[in-house]
């Protein structure tokens, strides 16, 4: 049976152990379910948990392991010459194996029989059938592929038979524990349990396992590019290499990357912060609830939007409004028309991302100073100090806390932020100080590293796993930070 | 000041209450949260130098009518008041009167201990600073000393003024509170339920404190236990459903009074 059609038999098996759990609970409760310990519906759906969940599980173990043994049995049977050969070359030959394999499915007995004897012609049989193969195959082969194809056909009896056999076998036994004072629920809720805490180790395991891929390639990288090179190279030039030739291999600086990143973020949150920080205020202590109703949606919206139409706005706007206006100025000042103002530079992915990075500084501080209790601003108003006073020597400073966190993890968005840079930065790797020229970031070239023909071992593209971890690090510590101060400042008011 | 003995002074000031010198003069006070009405139309005048304890059930508006002393209620949302509110003669709702000016004034210690977030001495020089009460350092030394002083904390707290505020416990953090509004040099101290968070022996303290600024200050205290308004106050005023059903003296309030609703309070059949 194929594995979508076990699932179905399971399930049905589960619904049917779920009915009849009920109802035997209720007969044997005589009919009154407060005789029992749990409600009815608990008894149906332990009966169903034990029948459906070992059943999947055996499922989804045997579907991950039969294929290795499988594996490895056929390629053992491999000719000697072929497993003298390189490990790479051995995976190739497997290929072949398995989309023969897959193509003599599809083929009828006579036609088998017909190009058995003639590998070459079984191509482009195959070819006109619908299955791909990446060389012409050889007898061996022929009869590798025949090996495969009759293991996984006994691997997936058996595991049908086993599977349904657990399901039954379970079903049966939980179906004889139904007694009035079997404690269903609770083992019902422990099984949901697990389940929650299944589904939110899934997002922790993801993390480490991106992190450990990660890690994985940016060694490769290390093992041709020191990291000393990498991380205090100032010169980044990673050429193209031609596929085979090592000679060409480049220049991997971070540093004017990471410069570039740190600039434009620098710019962002020059624009950011005070536009921010004035709204929250705004919000938290000035605006009546008409006007924050509306206002305080109206604001996040901006946080909704897709960081490409930030990038659009960049450059199709405001770069080259900045540049035309520069033109203007130095027109104005020298009578020379020269735009100082690039369209592309720090100064428009900066100031497009500090528009972008607004609602989060304004939302995120307008919790923080809500949060400050209104007894401070009470006990300061009742002394007669002003609005402004009040707000600016004790909300504030009782704020700063969860304000400055809340700044470093904008802060950190901005340093990972792409999309715009991509658009409105540049792609120049250089490192000078003028807000007018284009720089580049880390993300832009993680981007251009990885989008392009380049051979996946080469270091022109692991470079991006290195660039990569290096953003992810840096990021992650201003939130470990960020979380620290936030959650130091909460001690203080509960 | 030295020279007459504790009984003496006692009794000058209570001469100067009945002199009916008053201080602040509530005319037909009414204050609505939005539709609803919380105060109906409350004559009550507060004596100077007198401590005057507001009591009542839970809800009975006395809380409220201490915020209208000092116009905190114009911080809550559709809050209005009407009627008058003199404060020496000064209509204190009137256009021209600003209000930081009233609450320099008449100041106010809440229910709760708020110190700021910063340091006792920082706690303390706050509203100094802000009404600029202090030439140089060594004004605002002095100023944070007195009140301290003054509210019976300096022995307490001077060998670390400049550790925080928040650090204390709840009975000095309310004494600190009571400092901080000393420090302005208010001519009257709103104090609402400032015993309620507090253990007995700091509520002794803090009484005892009430007693002693009666002498410099005019007190309004809101409370809901009796045996303190009995203990600080000179004058009880008794507020029920929004009304003020009696005002007077402390000693007839409890012992003779004249509404029968208040003798019901007292002797707690309601409440």
């Amino acid at each position: 049976m194929s594995t979508p059609l076990i699932l179905l038999v399971l399930a049905i098996i589960a619904i049917v152990c779920y009915v009849a759990g009920t109802r035997r609970a209720l007969a044997i409760a005589g009919g009154v379910s407060s005789n029992l310990h749990s409600r009815q519906g608990y008894y149906g759906s332990f009966v169903a948990i034990c029948a459906a969940v070992p059943a999947v599980i055996v499922l989804a173990i045997w579907l991950i392991a039969s294929p290795f043994y499988i594996n490895s049995t056929v390629t053992s049977g491999f000719p000697d010459e072929v497993k003298a050969q390189t490990e790479a070359q051995q995976g190739l030959s497997f290929g072949m194996v398995s989309g023969l394999a897959r193509g003599m499915d599809v083929l009828t007995l006579e036609e088998i029989d017909k190009v058995g004897a003639n590998p070459v012609e079984l191509r482009s049989l195959l070819g006109t059938k619908g299955v791909a193969l990446a060389g012409d195959p050889e007898p061996w082969m022929v009869a590798s592929a025949g090996d495969l194809n009759a293991m996984q056909k006994i691997s997936n009896r058996i595991m049908t038979v086993i599977v349904l056999i657990i399901a039954l076998a379970g079903a049966g036994l939980s179906y004889v524990r139904i007694a009035p004072r079997f404690r269903a629920r609770n083992r019902v809720e422990k099984v949901i349990l697990s389940a929650l805490i299944l589904a939110s180790s899934i997002a922790i395991v993801t993390t480490i396992g991106i992190v450990m891929s990660m890690l994985t390639e940016a060694g490769h990288f290390f093992g041709r590019i020191s990291p000393w090179e990498f991380f205090f190279g100032t010169v980044w030039d990673p050429r193209f290499a031609a596929a085979g030739a090592t000679a060409s291999e480049g220049q991997f600086g971070l540093i004017p990357l990471l410069a570039g990143t740190l600039y434009i973020g620098f710019v962002a949150m020059l624009v950011a912060v005070p536009v921010g920080l004035f709204s929250a205020i705004y919000m938290s202590e000035y605006a009546s609830p008409k006007v924050r109703a509306v206002a305080k949606p109206l604001l996040e919206v901006l946080a909704g939007i897709p960081t490409i139409v930030y990038g659009f706005f960049a450059l199709t706007s405001v770069g080259p409004f900045l540049r035309d206006i520069s033109a203007q100025l130095s027109g104005l000042t020298t009578g020379e028309y020269v735009n100082f103002i690039q369209a592309q530079s720090v100064l428009t992915a900066g100031f497009v991302m500090g528009i972008m990075l607004i609602p989060y500084v304004s939302s995120l501080s307008d919790d923080i100073i809500t949060a400050v209790p209104r007894a401070l601003r009470d006990g300061s108003l009742g002394l007669g100090a002003t609005k402004s006073e009040t707000i600016k020597k004790v909300v504030m400073p009782a704020a700063l806390p969860g304000v400055v966190g809340a700044l470093l993890m904008t802060a950190s968005r901005a340093i990972g932020e792409t999309m715009i840079v991509v658009l409105a930065a540049g792609v120049a790797a250089r490192m000078q100080l003028n807000p007018f020229e284009p720089m580049t970031t880390v993300t832009v070239k993680i981007v251009s590293q990885l989008t392009g023909d380049l051979e996946f071992t080469s270091p022109q593209t692991l470079v991006a796993f290195a660039l990569g971890i290096t953003l992810f690090a840096i990021t992650l510590c201003l939130n470990i930070y960020a979380l620290f101060i936030v959650r130091k400042y909460r001690e203080q008011y509960e | 000041m030295n020279m007459m003995s504790e009984a003496a002074v006692e009794k000058a000031l209570d001469k100067k209450m009945n002199d009916m010198s008053y201080k602040m003069i509530g005319n037909d006070v009414s204050v609505y949260y939005g539709e609803k009405r919380a105060l109906f139309d409350v004559n009550l005048n507060v004596r100077e130098n007198t401590v005057t304890a507001l009591i009542g059930p839970s809800g009975c508006g006395k809380s409220t009518f201490l915020r209208t002393l000092n116009r905190m209620n114009d911080t809550i949302e559709g809050c209005r008041v009407t009627g008058k509110i003199t404060l020496d003669n000064d209509d204190i709702y009137d256009k021209e009167i600003d209000v930081v000016e009233l609450r320099a004034r008449v100041g106010m210690v809440f229910q709760k201990p708020n110190p700021f977030p910063k340091s006792i001495y920082e706690n303390i020089a706050y509203g100094p600073r802000i009404h600029g009460l202090a030439k140089n350092k060594a004004d605002m030394d002095q100023i944070v000393e007195a009140s301290l002083q003054r509210a019976g904390l300096w022995t307490e707290v001077k060998d670390r003024l400049h550790e925080g505020g928040t650090g204390l416990s709840g009975g000095q953090q309310q004494r600190l509170c009571i400092a901080r509004a000393v420090a302005v040099s208010p001519e009257v101290i709103l104090m609402d339920e400032p015993c309620s968070a507090l253990d007995p022996i700091a509520t002794a303290k803090v009484e005892e404190l009430i007693h002693e600024l009666r002498a410099n200050y005019t007190i309004v205290i809101v409370t809901h236990s009796m045996q303190q308004a009995a203990r600080v106050s000179q004058r009880t005023a008794m507020f029920h459903l929004g009304q003020l059903v009696e005002e007077n003296d402390t000693d007839k309030m409890f012992t003779n009074p004249d509404d029968q609703r208040t003798q019901d309070y007292i002797m707690g059949r309601f409440g």
